[in-house]
């Protein structure tokens, strides 16, 4: 299996408290791969090295490589730009642009690529019937992204990021501000995502990470004890703390 | 039984007070309705697109000192409003301690009394602006034979005028329509900002497609007050003027505003002049009032400051 | 990848903008300097002794100051302050402290918020009608008043947001020791937020301590010293400026004004600087 994402000695600094310790981390192509840990492990500031949305933050810092397709993108020299077009992001609370839905779609497409009207349109069309949204949105693609419910958002939000033709899905906790059913939802959206990209999603939900994820990472402290295939590791952990993790023991 | 009784005597002591700030504003209706009274009589409405100001034959109209009004107070705020929204841009994202000195500087553009600006304004800028940059305007970049706009930039220039006054003003109400917009950017939800940059939006991208749209109330609060502020503004105004009360030909003819002409007039007024200088007050008095109640409308919804300026 | 729109376009538009960004800081606070040094710069020289310490006279006469226009502000800004301030508390802790008349409560909130915006010179022109025309004359006491309007909303909104500050659980202990509303109200709630109501004061009476167009309306100007503060126009600092600067041709009345503007932009620029240090104590103090 091909190795899409490669994180290389990767530390973690806010201010001068350091939050990630040597994380290495090698993610496979088209595969959903899970982080879990208790909170304030580091997970999610794992997660957002990838795009590096950190940078917005001016005491935040990192050290280390971030291989993406061969290319190592914490290089000053790599378009940032590019870089959050090829890697989507979707946060715990879904975040809809203050829009309407077709424009919540339509306005990072319009950012990247120069498209008629009539494409434009189509790409749209493709990017909710991909998040399994247009059935329900349709008829109001001119209300507001903000009007629609919580789950619908997230899947908006999960539609604005497929729309530019991203390779790689970034989701920190997506459902944990979601009711269960719609909860559901995204899961089955998720699986039937990953034939086309790389889905590496953030979990506090132990039983979301074993249905849905190939391989799974656990965090602790910023550093990563355990990392390999999903079913092994909720089976048959090697390191203690991922045992008394899982177990239920802590976190 | 003593002590509730000094309770409610506090208690509607307070009560009175407080309604001085309804009776005030009632007063301010009243007082200049009454005072204007014989104006309205002698010109109806017809006072208000008249443009005829003739002491001597006791014939008086409003339009000279609206259209002045306006076009000053729209100068400034096309000055204005694009220098508060980008250094608010600048400054929010700044380093915290650059960013707090550099606020308190343009606050204090707030604190400092306007008939400074006005002295600063005669002195200062009028010469500069006569010598330099509307030779320069005219002149060299022949601005007046621009097709349409063109009409409204004059040939003829002394210093005095509208764009003086239009220039001074937007310095006077940068800081307040700053501080609004500084407060309603920093309302933006972070995860918000995150999810524009997330999807490859740059910093000018994210601030004018979402965070602008996100805060628009608040942004249209904060340009209504800086409307307001330029918009009663008397005493810069009145320096640098000119004080004509003709209609302004273009941007660089001296003209007056309803302030400037109540403070420049009224010691020499009496009677229907003096009326009619009250109808002015009456006319300025409606403006600003819509004007506050629509930036309080949009700025209710929001937290920030209600335009009132901490200087 | 079809129709890429082109990544470079986009960085320099936001790099120009950014550019843009600093340049309007720069102009803001360039402007602030400029002003502050102009005034320094032509004031200074007027600062004599004799200038400061000698009140006004008509031009030719040698040997005029500032004393009774400094004297006539002061009288006339510290009776602005008296009347409004103790009202302005009162009106506060109404809308901070009572909230059975909510209606009421909002109808004037929303007064002082607009009072506010409104233009000084309509405040000049109310004044006029209310003191100047029923008692026959002008007066530095006429003054005070429209400075008093002026100051009214301000102090009255501080207030309510200064009370609104002061936790709750320290009304009820009070409450619950048996003291009574009103006690609780001022001696409690209203010295819990003591540094606050200062401010608000101070801040007020630096807007109002430079503030020129009402005066025109109402204590005009006069060579004299302010004894006349009831009874006829007094000298003040403002006015005495706009006189200079304006209706006079002479550069030695010019040069006067200069240092005028330089007493009041020190005094005003001082309370306001040393209010911001002190909201600033506060903040660190808690």
């Amino acid at each position: 299996m091909a190795i899409k994402i490669s994180a290389k000695n990767l530390n973690f600094y806010y201010g001068s408290n350091q939050a990630l310790f040597d994380n290495s981390l090698d993610i496979e192509e088209r595969r959903i791969t899970a982080v879990i840990g208790p909170s304030g492990c580091g997970k999610s500031t794992h997660l957002r090295v990838y795009n590096r949305i950190f940078e917005l933050y001016r005491d935040q810092r990192v050290t280390g490589e971030l291989i993406i397709d061969g290319v190592n993108v914490l290089d000053p020299q790599v378009d940032v730009l590019e870089l959050r077009r090829k890697v989507g992001m979707i946060f715990q609370k879904p975040t809809p642009f203050p829009m309407s839905v077709f424009e919540n779609i339509a306005y990072p497409i319009k950012l990247h690529f120069k498209l008629s009207s009539k494409e434009l349109k189509q790409r749209v069309e493709q990017a909710l019937r991909a998040a399994s949204l247009w059935d329900e949105v349709k008829d109001k693609l001119k209300n507001s992204g903000l009007a629609l419910s919580g789950g619908q958002q997230q899947r908006l939000c999960i539609a604005r990021a497929i729309a530019i033709e991203p390779e790689i899905l970034l989701m920190d906790e997506p459902t944990s501000a979601i009711d269960p059913v719609a909860t559901l939802k995204i899961e089955e959206l998720m699986l039937s995502l990953k034939e086309k990209y790389t889905i590496v999603v953030v979990t506090h939900n132990m039983q979301q990470a074993a249905r849905i994820s190939d391989n799974t990472a656990f965090f602790f402290k910023g550093h990563i004890i355990e990392y390999g295939p999903t079913a092994r590791i909720f089976t048959n952990p090697k390191e203690k703390k991922t045992e008394e993790y899982i177990t239920g023991r802590f976190g | 039984m003593f002590a509730l009784r000094t309770d409610r005597i506090f208690q509607w002591l307070c009560l009175i007070s407080a309604m001085i700030a309804g009776l005030l504003m009632l007063g301010f209706f009243v007082q200049l309705s009454l005072s204007s009274v014989s104006t309205w009589r002698q010109f109806g409405l017809g006072f208000l697109v008249s443009n005829d100001w003739d002491p001597v034959a006791n014939r008086f109209g409003a339009l000279p000192s609206i259209v002045g009004t306006l076009c000053t107070t729209v100068i400034a705020l096309l000055l204005a409003i694009p220098l508060a929204f980008a250094a608010a841009l600048y400054l929010v994202d700044a380093p915290p301690l650059l960013s707090n000195i550099l606020s308190h500087a343009i606050d204090l553009l707030a604190a400092i009394p306007s008939v400074i600006y006005g002295m600063w304004g005669l002195f200062v800028m009028v010469p500069i602006m006569q010598k330099h940059v509307q030779p320069f305007m005219v002149d060299v970049l022949r601005l007046h034979r621009l097709p349409v706009i063109g009409r409204y930039i004059g040939e003829y220039y002394n210093g005095f005028g509208i764009f003086t006054a239009g220039i001074i003003l937007a310095i006077m109400v940068l800081p307040y329509i700053y501080a609004i917009l500084r407060d309603v950017i920093k309302m933006t939800p972070p995860v918000l900002r995150e999810a524009a940059y997330g999807v490859g939006c740059t910093r000018w991208e994210t601030a004018k497609d979402i965070v602008l749209r996100y805060g628009i109330r608040g942004v249209l609060g904060g340009i209504f007050i800086g409307l307001g502020r330029a918009l009663g503004e008397t005493m810069a105004v009145l320096f640098v003027i000119g004080n004509l009360m003709d209609m302004p030909e273009d941007i660089f003819s001296g003209a007056t505003t309803i302030a400037a002409t109540l403070a420049n007039n009224f010691a020499e007024a009496d009677c229907l002049q003096r009326s009619a200088l009250f109808a002015l007050g009456l006319v300025l008095l409606l403006m600003s009032f819509s004007i506050q109640v629509a930036a309080q409308y949009y700025l209710h919804a929001t937290s920030a400051r209600r335009g009132e300026s901490r200087s | 990848m079809k129709n890429k729109r082109s990544i470079t376009s986009r960085k320099w538009t936001d790099r120009l903008v950014r550019a843009f960004s600093i340049f309007a800081v720069a102009v803001a606070v360039m402007s602030m300097l400029w002003v502050i040094c102009t005034v320094i710069y032509y004031g200074h020289r007027a600062l004599r002794p004799s200038f400061l310490l000698n009140p006004s006279r008509p031009y030719g006469i040698p040997g005029g100051g500032i004393a009774n226009a400094l004297l006539g502000t002061i009288a006339i800004t510290f009776g602005a302050a008296l009347i409004a301030v103790p009202p302005a508390i009162l009106g506060g802790i109404y809308l901070s402290e009572y909230k059975d008349r909510r209606v009421i409560c909002s109808i004037l909130r929303f007064s002082a918020t607009v009072m506010m915006g409104m233009p000084s010179v309509i405040i000049g022109l109310f004044v006029y009608m209310i003191v100047v025309v029923s008692s026959g004359h002008f007066s530095g006491f006429a003054g005070s008043v429209a400075l008093a309007i002026i100051m009214f909303p301000v102090v009255m909104r501080n207030t309510e947001d200064m009370l609104g500050l002061v936790p709750y659980t320290l009304r009820e202990a009070a409450l619950a020791m048996g003291m009574t509303r009103t006690r609780t109200t001022l001696r409690i709630v209203c010295f819990a937020a003591r540094r606050g109501l200062l401010t608000g004061v101070l801040l007020a009476l630096s807007r109002v301590s430079g503030e020129t167009a009402p005066l025109l309306f109402t204590a005009l100007f006069s060579d004299s010293w302010p004894t006349t503060y009831f009874s006829g126009p007094t000298a003040n600092m403002p006015v005495l400026i706009t006189e200079y600067a304006t209706n006079s041709p002479f550069a030695e009345m010019h040069q006067a004004g200069w240092g005028a503007a330089l007493v009041v932009m020190l005094l005003v620029l001082t309370i306001n600087i040393a209010t911001r240090l002190l909201i600033r104590g506060q903040a660190d103090g808690h």
